[in-house]
């Protein structure tokens, strides 16, 4: 008797739970994600983890790594403190269903926007701007003797399965007929793991990557990246689709450290730019841009100063770049694309207005 | 309902709570009503969550191009092709690891079990050590010690394994009259070591297991029957071939069951070694469309269709093996 | 095999070389063991490079856990130490004294012993770690010496309340590994390493085994729905492959359950072995049953003893007797499939060693990681096993008066 009724309740329970859930999608403007994340004081980031300069464990157990500076950036905007990120890796094919599912908040994984993945039909993402304009390439090793994508044909290749690689690669292929045989690994580990053992004559992925693993190779010098730049790769972080205002916040909290590279303010300087923005009453761009004045954090449900407080954790775009994938770090990539569009690149922040 | 307990119960009736009838009834009618609530509210959720996300279940996906390549298939296969066929060709690999898998496992693991009844003290321990061995690491742990650590420091080109008939290469094992052409082998038979990795650690894993069967089986045959076959003038070997075994069947063959399906079921590690079956290509399809309820209902679908296929198979065998009893 | 009166090379060649045949085999089997034994001890000596392992150490025992945190893990391992003392000296001693050092156990402390110098050596950790694991192990051995020494005097009362130390240890463990209680709470995307798997699994043994039992009775329940429902739960569990179930708690868990409930990720796999270890718990716990004579239950029921308590003081404790050995192998294999993990990108010891082998610094060192884990793996299995067989013949109704 007793445990008919216990057993009542607690279906009872059971029905009312999705009720409770869904009681706080009614009214507000403001983004249920964000608001969960400030109640919750975590951002819950998916990242690689396994990538040098992008995600990356330290010894220590520590993440470093650009996309990495995303999440921190964005965790200092929204929460105003850049440690309280909650690192989740992912592999390749596991990263949309974990946006999907709402188990993590920000995807920040080196990921290709393409438009089945943006579109609703498709992966249904949302996509924030792109941080790393990057190119699929090919590496061989030197004494191959290979040169171009041709000399590939009938050989085995490594590529990580899930990826935007795995299908450009079979598009090339089929485009300069050319059969070849697709080793899939799981995680990128793995798949340099079977390349540097001589398993696949070549291995690819995005010439970043190649560039970023080739470092880390014993004989640095002995791999070459093939000339053909197979397909255009904008890494690009993501979040669900179904939340416009927590997918704004993200985009501009990303647009503000682009334009602070372009207005010259760094880790470095953000202190003195803010205190001469406060005292200038007549620097309104400036003013709007670090939140002294207007309501830009307001609309977007973040703090007046969340541009400050990103640039503050992990510096502007340029310092990011340079310190996880530039000169500053073991990578030594080159800028290229990703200049500001005021030196000839890609990288160009809508004005803050 | 709380009213009827006050109701004194009129004497010589059987008050309902205390009927032996009715309560198992009761019972499981609201055990049926939670299960019911259960799943109703999972799948209410999931139609609700799949909605808002534009990925309510249809099957229609299944038939554009996959845009993937699938490599060492049985099937021919190219990325121009839908996705059934892409899933259909991994479904396919893993039957294959499966098949040989299972004919492997069962010819090492019959070794090993017959092996601890041996005359010879060292080979007796050795096979002992190795069930021990085995049974004890995880087979994931063993798959990728075997690919990475053994498979992939086989030597290439020149310097490969070369026996009469056949060559043992990075590249993998290549049979039937190989060659050597412009530094790569080349074969009519080739078997890559992805396959090779995935097999040998399916083999030696699952025969550890089938070899405690097969002890367990040849244990349960009475030494009276041992003696009374040495007495009739049976060699050892005869013994075991001609009494000992038949009769141990009986016990064996039930037990194999088990660690076929076990086989079948663990053949899906094979993403950890770079070998394309059925899981590795789901996997990729998940990616690729986003579909992860449909992915995952064809993937417990397909094992489930394996395991019932060698549980039949199986059964059938028992009989053969068990009406020998007169 | 120990025929009395014959000298070692008498049986030597008793086992080895009975007939040519036999000598045939051993000279071979020789053969290929020193051929085998060499290279690897060779490539153990001089090729394998084992700074990999000692420059990850924390991160293979405890992932990222943080490093101010991580005195509570010292302070868990310690307590556990205490306790197994505690409980090992206490099972020489009660209920029937033995001997207060017999040979298994004067091995096991030496080994202890021996594990607590060599292993800090060969891992190079810094001095006071080196202490610390030195402190443990005496504590450990000094536990189970005072246990040993005056267990018996505990009065019988208070014995019986002395196995509460376990599930009380659980309790305080997961408090001071996850938090609470005025900690700082250290969620689970930090933990990993060994301490991952062990959790996890530890988690999934302690809950599949009451959920097996119930799905086991209900296998064999005369409820139609009951026995419909257990069944098709076992065979729908069983019928599938580890991995894909994972796959589904991760990626479709989050769709069954409304926005945000769904659990953390690494109590989503646990939860999922748990399920998983359930049905194969039920199957042996289901042979169990089987073995039992019908009376046995119609004899309970004819006194008058209601349904349940039938089951739990007539049926269960000689059911699940027979069931020990399968269960525990169950168990052992649960251990085993938590590597599974690695696989839906947690970081347990295996998903931790592919995180190191990524590290430029230690590309391509996965001969000596794999051995390590191997090792560690078939350390605790195998002791899981022996635990089981101890446990076997203690239980044993046959054997126990005689044990001395």
């Amino acid at each position: 008797m007793k445990r008919a009724f216990r057993t009542a309740a607690w279906a009872l329970a059971l029905l009312a739970t999705p009720l409770v859930g869904c009681a706080p999608d009614g009214g507000g403007i403001q983004s249920l994600k964000l608001a969960g994340i400030k109640g919750r004081g975590t951002l819950i980031c998916g990242v690689d983890g396994k990538l040098p300069g992008f995600s990356f464990v330290n010894p220590d157990g520590s993440y470093s790594g650009l996309d990495v500076d995303i999440c921190k950036a964005v965790a200092a905007a929204a929460l105003g403190d850049p440690t309280k990120v909650d690192f989740r890796d992912l592999n390749s094919s596991e990263r949309f269903a974990a946006l999907a599912s709402g188990e993590i908040d920000l995807l920040s994984r080196n990921t290709t926007l393409t438009l089945s993945r943006d579109a609703s039909g498709g992966n249904g993402l949302s996509f924030a701007p792109t941080v790393f304009f990057d190119g699929q390439g090919v590496m061989a090793p030197k004494a191959s003797g290979i040169t171009s994508l041709r000399g590939l044909a009938g050989k085995p290749i490594c590529v990580e399965s899930g990826t935007t690689t795995e299908l450009n690669l079979a598009d090339r292929m089929r485009e300069i007929k050319a059969p070849y045989t697709p080793l899939k690994f799981q995680t990128g580990d793995q798949t340099y793991a079977a390349y540097l053992q001589g398993r696949c004559v070549a291995v690819t992925s995005d010439r970043s990557q190649l560039a970023a693993k080739r470092t880390s190779f014993p004989d640095p010098a002995a791999h070459v990246l093939l000339p053909e730049v197979l397909s255009k790769e904008p890494l690009t972080p993501a979040t669900v689709n179904g939340d416009p205002g927590w997918a704004d916040a993200v985009r501009w909290t990303i647009f503000g450290l682009m334009q602070a590279e372009e207005l010259g303010i760094t880790q470095a300087n953000i202190d003195v730019k803010l205190a001469e923005a406060t005292a200038n009453a007549n620097q309104a761009d400036l003013r709007r841009f670090l939140g002294v004045e207007g309501e830009f954090g307001k609309q977007l449900g973040l703090p007046a100063d969340f541009v400050v407080q990103a640039v503050k954790a992990v510096g502007n775009y340029g310092e990011i770049f340079e310190r996880n994938v530039g000169q500053g770090s073991k990578l030594k990539l080159e800028r290229g694309l990703n200049r500001q569009w005021t030196q000839g690149g890609l990288i160009y922040a809508p004005p803050f207005r | 309902m709380g009213q009827g307990a006050i109701n004194p119960a009129a004497a010589g009736v059987i008050p309902w709570w205390r009927n032996r009838r009715l309560i198992p009834w009761l019972v499981q009618g609201v055990a049926g009503l939670a299960l019911l609530v259960l799943v109703a509210f999972l799948v209410g959720n999931l139609v609700r969550n799949l909605t808002s996300a534009g990925l309510l279940l249809s099957w229609s996906w299944l038939g554009n191009p996959a845009g993937f390549d699938v490599s060492e298939t049985l099937l021919p296969f190219n990325a121009g092709l839908p996705y059934w066929r892409a899933l259909a060709a991994g479904l396919v690999n893993t039957v294959r690891v499966v098949l040989a898998g299972l004919v492997g496992a069962t010819v090492l693991g019959t070794l090993v079990g017959v092996a601890s009844f041996s005359s010879n003290g060292l080979l007796r321990r050795l096979a002992r050590v190795y069930v021990e061995l085995i049974r004890n690491i995880p087979l994931l742990l063993q798959l990728v010690f075997w690919y990475f650590v053994v498979f992939l420091a086989l030597p290439g080109g020149r310097e490969a394994i070369q026996l009469p008939g056949m060559v043992l290469a990075k590249s993998g094992l290549f049979l039937i009259r190989p060659e050597l052409v412009n530094g790569v082998w080349q074969a009519p038979l080739r078997l890559t070591v992805e396959f090779g990795a995935l097999l040998t650690g399916l083999v030696t894993y699952t025969a550890a297991f089938i070899a405690e069967v097969v002890r367990g089986g040849v244990a349960s045959v009475s030494k009276g029957q041992w003696e009374a076959a040495r007495s009739l003038g049976f060699s050892p070997l005869q013994t075991l071939r001609r009494i000992v075994l038949p009769q141990a069947l009986r016990v064996i063959v039930p037990g194999l069951n088990s660690q076929y399906i076990s086989l079948a079921k663990n053949s899906s590690l094979a993403v950890a070694c770079g070998y394309t079956d059925l899981y590795s290509v789901a996997e990729t399809t998940l990616n690729q469309t986003g579909r992860a309820v449909e992915v995952v209902l064809i993937l417990l679908a397909a094992y489930l269709v394996i395991d019932l296929l060698i549980s039949a198979l199986m059964n059938g065998l028992n009989q053969l093996v068990q009406i020998r009893e007169r | 095999m120990n025929t009395p009166g014959s000298s070692p090379l008498q049986r030597l060649r008793r086992e080895l070389f009975a007939s040519p045949l036999d000598g045939l085999i051993s000279l071979l089997l020789i053969g290929f063991l020193l051929a085998v034994g060499l290279a690897v001890l060779r490539w153990m000596l001089f090729q394998a490079q084992w700074a990999v392992i000692q420059a990850n150490s924390t991160l293979f025992a405890v992932g990222r856990y943080p490093v101010d945190q991580q005195w509570r893990l010292w302070l868990l391992t310690s307590l556990l130490a205490l306790a197994s003392g505690l409980s090992w000296g206490l099972l020489r001693r009660l209920p029937h004294p033995g001997p207060a050092w017999p040979r298994n156990d004067r091995l096991a402390v030496g080994l202890l012993i021996a594990l607590a110098v060599v292993a800090p050596l060969a891992l190079q950790l810094q001095a006071s770690v080196q202490l610390r694991w030195w402190l443990i192990t005496a504590s450990l051995i000094t536990s189970r010496w005072a246990a040993g020494r005056w267990g018996q005097a505990i009065p019988p009362a208070l014995r019986r309340w002395i196995p509460l130390i376990w599930p009380l240890l659980y309790l305080a463990g997961m408090v001071l590994i996850s938090g609470g209680l005025g900690l700082v709470s250290v969620p689970p995307s930090e933990w990993g390493g060994l301490l991952l798997t062990l959790l996890t699994a530890s988690f999934a043994i302690l809950l599949c085994f009451p959920l097996g039992v119930l799905l086991a009775l209900g296998r064999r329940s005369e409820l139609p729905l009951l026995r419909g429902a257990s069944v098709l739960y076992i065979e729908f569990i069983r019928g599938a492959p580890l991995i894909t179930l994972l796959f589904l708690g991760q990626n479709i868990l989050g769709f069954l359950l409304p926005g945000g409930l769904a659990p953390d990720r690494v109590w989503r796999a646990a939860w999922v072995l748990t399920f998983f270890a359930a049905a194969y718990v039920a199957e042996a716990v289901r042979s169990g049953l089987a073995a039992l004579p019908p009376g046995q239950l119609e004899a309970a029921r004819s006194l008058g003893l209601p349904m349940p308590l039938a089951l739990i003081h007539v049926v269960l404790p000689q059911a699940l007797r027979v069931a020990l050995p399968a269960t525990v192998g169950q168990f052992i294999s649960l251990l085993q499939d938590t590597t599974l993990l690695s696989l839906i990108g947690l970081l347990d010891l295996l998903g931790t060693a592919r995180t190191v082998m990524a590290n430029p610094a230690f590309l391509g060192k996965n001969g000596e990681v794999y051995l390590v884990l191997a090792v560690l793996f078939w350390c605790c299995c195998a002791a899981l096993g022996l635990g089981s067989r101890a446990l076997e013949h203690r239980l044993n109704p046959l054997s126990s008066p005689a044990q001395a």
